[in-house]
């Protein structure tokens, strides 16, 4: 059946006053390797049918993933009979209205035919140059296609498809290891040599570490770790409900500048560098939103719900789909806009600091201040006197993210696409100071 | 569905794969949740699906479909050979599964209250009364519940002769309030931070009693406002036994996962310290420690029939008198050590393949009153309720928060403490624990959100833990 057929089934068979279907099919297959083979290779179809109706200001959602006649004509009265259980909730003002929609390419079709066997050739690339170098290797590679659909009986009705291409490893010695990621919507953003090379490189770099000493530092974030800075403070406080409910680091900030003047955020779903997207999980444009306008905090992103609960405000395209809680609307194509520099000119600026691979494990302490602990992992080096001068064991950090974004000194003037679930666009990132509580043994 | 499953093995044998099994799931949720004396979240999923799983020769292959129909089985398993003959492009070492399994039966979570069929007005019901009463403290900004309701049907077969029907229900919920000032935001929540659940049915909620709580939640989250910041020092640390649940599935639980030993997680959730050579001579904590993985405790998210390879449930230790003993293993790993899988292979879905997640990974309980171990303690911190935690991806260097803390002075409760943390090395921190809660402080827990692999799955892991008492702690780790 196609997107259209299920909708007008779906539509024609609910009793509610306003219905909204969503509809996603998924194709998506992973081949994982480890200890230089392949370990886990897997592949999935599914698709996933969402239904919300409402009844007075109240809203049900039920999600099948049975394209049956008789399921289909069953999930609006399923929906409906949830809504009318619940009282009246006047912030809902109804499901939104058609608007015009921005074409947006994000398929590609050597990523949504690929086979096992050619993402067998990737991996086994990587794994090769690891055995040459004579480390081992693990990570995984992804390749997805998605058909995406929403409509409602207020007219709105938009699809797209999508791809999805992303490749990861981990190169280990026996005392070091090393990092490289590559995503985009088409294959051929993936290239696993330069993976390789990349994660090979790091390791080699990384042999025999010695205890980092716990303090403050000037550090130099690969693209991996800026990106951590960005999804962290996403979560934290760029969605509108986030805001309103006074949990968000925006809250008592916007116009303030509280980020350095080079530090610009936007989110832009129609740009082809990220994943594009033209709409969101309710059929809206997606617009493009400045969050951080160089330094200097706007506003958080909206979908009809927040949107219409909060005076003047209009929706930004930033709905998120679930049937299990309202998460609020969040960006999921961010972007932290280039500089001028480079990670060697920030190394030979730089008389005394780390330069960091990537972040793990990252969790909030205090969401107003986005103060976070985490660790390094996957390459953490030392630098003195504008050199690498070592690797350091994996350090633990607690620090805002916010203090630390206001003493930028140079942001990269190449940005890399990651995909972790949502799609960003980072470069690397220096930064005058980061708080480092305690060192691994 | 029998017949589907047996259809499935018999293609992958055709096909030539040496080993298969199929597992076919039906699934379904209810979610309510509310917010603010609103319905914030009402609904109803229900998904089926299939995946089979193949080894031909030593390369694994995995494929899955939502379409349940004799055509399907025959592609997605022709698939699933296709795809473990490209994993032998770039191979492994010969892979030994152990000794065949054959298990038979079938097997249904007890459940005195089905909850499906406790109406939704009755579930909205109970968490606006809740919710009501938080609202009525002033000082609370966000009021919030939300109770979840969960049954999965599972058929599995294998090429070895295994064919078993499983159902498993789950339920769980919560409460909470959050109060804001202009530079703090203070979160209470019960029974734990939005995760308590476990297998059982609709009075695993009740139990909950969260009208009951709810006025507490509320003062709390407020008083927490005006409380003094957790101190920075090294000192004794009392934790309640849902933080210790948390600690227990982050430094005891994923460490002992075998698969991160040999490396295939290294890329993702990462690996451990605890290597096979520490097996037997790794004093991981004092001799008061002891921690068992079990599938057969009542009410716990770790608890079924089966794992997801056919191993029956059983109860192994892990640590003995604080020695390192052994690991969560699946047939593929634990041959490896020339042992049995002791059944911890889990998927959490039908589109997913089993990993070795952890199944209920419990600190057995020791002797104390919990007012007896504060009377005992001169100068420490109590600390309750789970907040934020991170771990490092050999599970050694960690750092929590948690909702909710106490100043302990001379062997009483003192002041009330907000934005607590405390950090420690894995083992370090184990042997210092010098006292541990009685049977009466005991609880099995549930961790709902437990997140490995690619594509990245998430399952629900059961801890059970009383009270307990660390020394020479690091606590206040923040700026």
């Amino acid at each position: 059946m196609t997107f259209k057929e299920i909708a007008d089934t779906i539509l024609a068979a609910s009793p509610a006053e306003q219905t909204e279907v969503l509809y996603r099919r998924r194709n998506e297959s992973l081949t994982r390797f480890a200890n230089n083979h392949i370990h886990q290779n897997v592949t999935e179809t599914n698709h996933e049918i969402i239904v919300r109706c409402v009844s007075g200001s109240r809203c049900g959602t039920a999600l099948s993933n049975s394209t049956h006649l008789d399921s289909l004509k069953n999930l609006p009265k399923t929906a409906f009979e949830l809504a009318k259980q619940q009282p009246e909730n006047p912030d809902f003002k109804g499901l939104p209205e058609p608007a015009p929609l921005r074409l947006t390419n994000g398929f590609d079709s050597e990523t949504a035919n690929c086979s096992p066997s050619v993402r067998a050739q990737g991996v086994g690339t990587v794994c090769r140059k690891a055995a040459e170098a004579g480390f081992t290797a693990a990570g995984s590679m992804t390749t997805s296609s998605m058909s995406f659909g929403v409509a409602n009986s207020r007219g709105v009705f938009a699809e797209c498809e999508t791809t999805m291409a992303d490749a990861s490893t981990v190169v280990m010695s026996e005392t070091s290891s090393g990092w490289a990621q590559a995503s985009g919507w088409k294959l051929e953003s993936v290239n696993c040599e330069q993976l390789a090379e990349e994660a090979v490189r790091k390791t080699r770099l990384g042999q025999n570490p010695s205890l980092g000493e716990p303090g403050e530092y000037t550090v130099i974030l690969d693209p991996y770790a800026t990106a951590d800075l960005l999804s962290t403070m996403a979560v934290d406080g760029m969605g509108a409900l986030a805001f309103q409910e006074e949990r968000s680091w925006l809250n008592g900030r916007v116009g303030e500048k509280v980020l350095s003047s080079m530090v610009t955020m936007v989110d832009d779903a129609s740009d082809p560098a990220g994943i594009p997207v033209p709409f969101d999980a309710e059929g809206q444009p997606k617009q493009r939103v400045t969050i951080v306008d160089a330094g200097v905090c706007r506003g958080p992103v909206y979908d009809s719900y927040t949107a219409g609960r909060q005076a003047g405000a209009a929706s930004t395209g930033h709905a998120i789909e679930s049937v299990t809680e309202r998460m609020g609307p969040l960006p999921m194509n961010l972007f932290l806009l280039p500089g001028t520099s480079n990670v060697e000119d920030m190394i030979a600026s730089t008389e005394r600091g780390l330069y960091i691979t990537r972040f793990w494990y990252t969790r909030t302490v205090h969401p107003r201040d986005v103060v976070v602990t985490g660790m390094t992992r996957d390459g953490t080096y030392i630098i003195r006197n504008g050199e690498i001068a070592g690797a350091v064991k994996s350090l633990r950090f607690t620090q805002s993210y916010l203090t630390a974004l206001a003493g930028t000194q140079a942001i990269g003037r190449v940005g890399k696409t990651l995909w972790g679930p949502g799609a960003c666009h980072v470069p690397a990132i220096k930064l005058e100071r980061f708080n480092f509580t305690s060192s691994t043994r | 569905m029998k017949q589907l499953a047996q259809q499935a093995m018999d293609t992958a044998r055709l096909k030539g794969a040496r080993y298969a099994d199929i597992r076919i799931i039906e699934s379904r949720s209810q979610t309510v949740g509310v917010k603010d004396g609103v319905v914030d979240a009402l609904g109803d999923s229900e998904t089926i699906g299939f995946g089979v799983r193949v080894l031909v020769s030593n390369s694994w292959g995995f494929a899955s479909s939502a379409d349940v129909t004799s055509e399907e089985i025959d592609r997605v398993t022709a698939l699933a050979v296709e795809i473990a003959r490209a994993s032998a492009l770039v191979p492994g070492k010969p892979v030994d599964l152990g000794p065949p399994v054959r298990s038979t039966g079938t097997y249904v979570t007890p459940i005195r209250i089905d909850p499906f069929s406790v109406s939704i007005e009755e579930k909205v019901g109970l968490l606006l009364n809740a919710d009501a009463i938080v609202r009525r403290n002033p000082g609370v900004k966000v009021s919030e519940g939300r109770v979840i309701s969960v049954r999965h049907r599972k058929t599995f077969a294998n090429s070895e002769g295994a064919l078993f029907e499983q159902t498993i229900y789950e339920c769980g919920g919560a409460i909470a309030a959050t109060a804001v000032s202009e530079n703090d935001i203070q979160i209470r929540a019960h029974p734990d931070a939005f995760r308590c659940q476990g297998t059982g049915g609709w009075e695993y909620i009740l139990d909950g009693r969260f009208v009951e709580n709810a006025e507490r939640v509320a003062s709390e989250a407020v008083a927490l406002l005006s409380a003094d910041v957790c101190p920075s020092k090294i000192t004794t640390l009392i934790l309640d036994s849902s933080q210790l649940a948390l600690q227990i599935h982050e430094s005891c639980g994923h460490p002992t996962e075998l698969d991160r030993v040999y490396g295939t997680e290294a890329a993702f959730a990462g690996r451990s310290f605890l290597t096979t050579d520490k097996v037997g001579t790794l004093q991981y904590g004092s001799s008061i420690v002891n921690l068992t993985a079990d599938s057969v405790r009542a009410s716990g998210l770790g608890t079924f029939g089966w794992d997801d390879e056919g191993i029956p449930a059983s109860s192994t230790p892990l640590v003995k008198d604080g020695e390192f003993k052994g690991y969560l293993m699946s047939r593929e790993t634990a041959s490896q050590l020339g042992l049995k899988s002791n059944g911890c292979m889990r998927a959490d879905g039908w589109n997913r393949i089993p990993l070795i997640r952890m199944t209920n990974v419990s600190l057995e309980p020791g002797t104390w009153e919990l007012e007896d171990m504060i009377a005992d303690t001169d100068d420490g911190v109590y600390m309750e309720t789970n907040r934020s935690w991170s771990i490092d991806d050999m599970r050694l260097n960690f750092q929590f928060g948690t909702q909710l803390g106490y100043e302990i002075k001379n062997g009483k409760r003192t002041r009330l403490l907000r934005n607590c943390t405390y950090a420690g090395i894995t083992p370090e921190f184990w042997n210092s624990c010098d006292a541990i809660g009685n049977e009466k402080h005991w609880k099995l827990w549930g961790t709902p959100n437990c997140g490995k692999g690619e594509p990245m799955q998430v399952m629900g892991t059961g801890h059970g833990a009383a009270p307990a008492r660390f020394r020479n702690i690091r606590v206040g780790v923040f700026r």
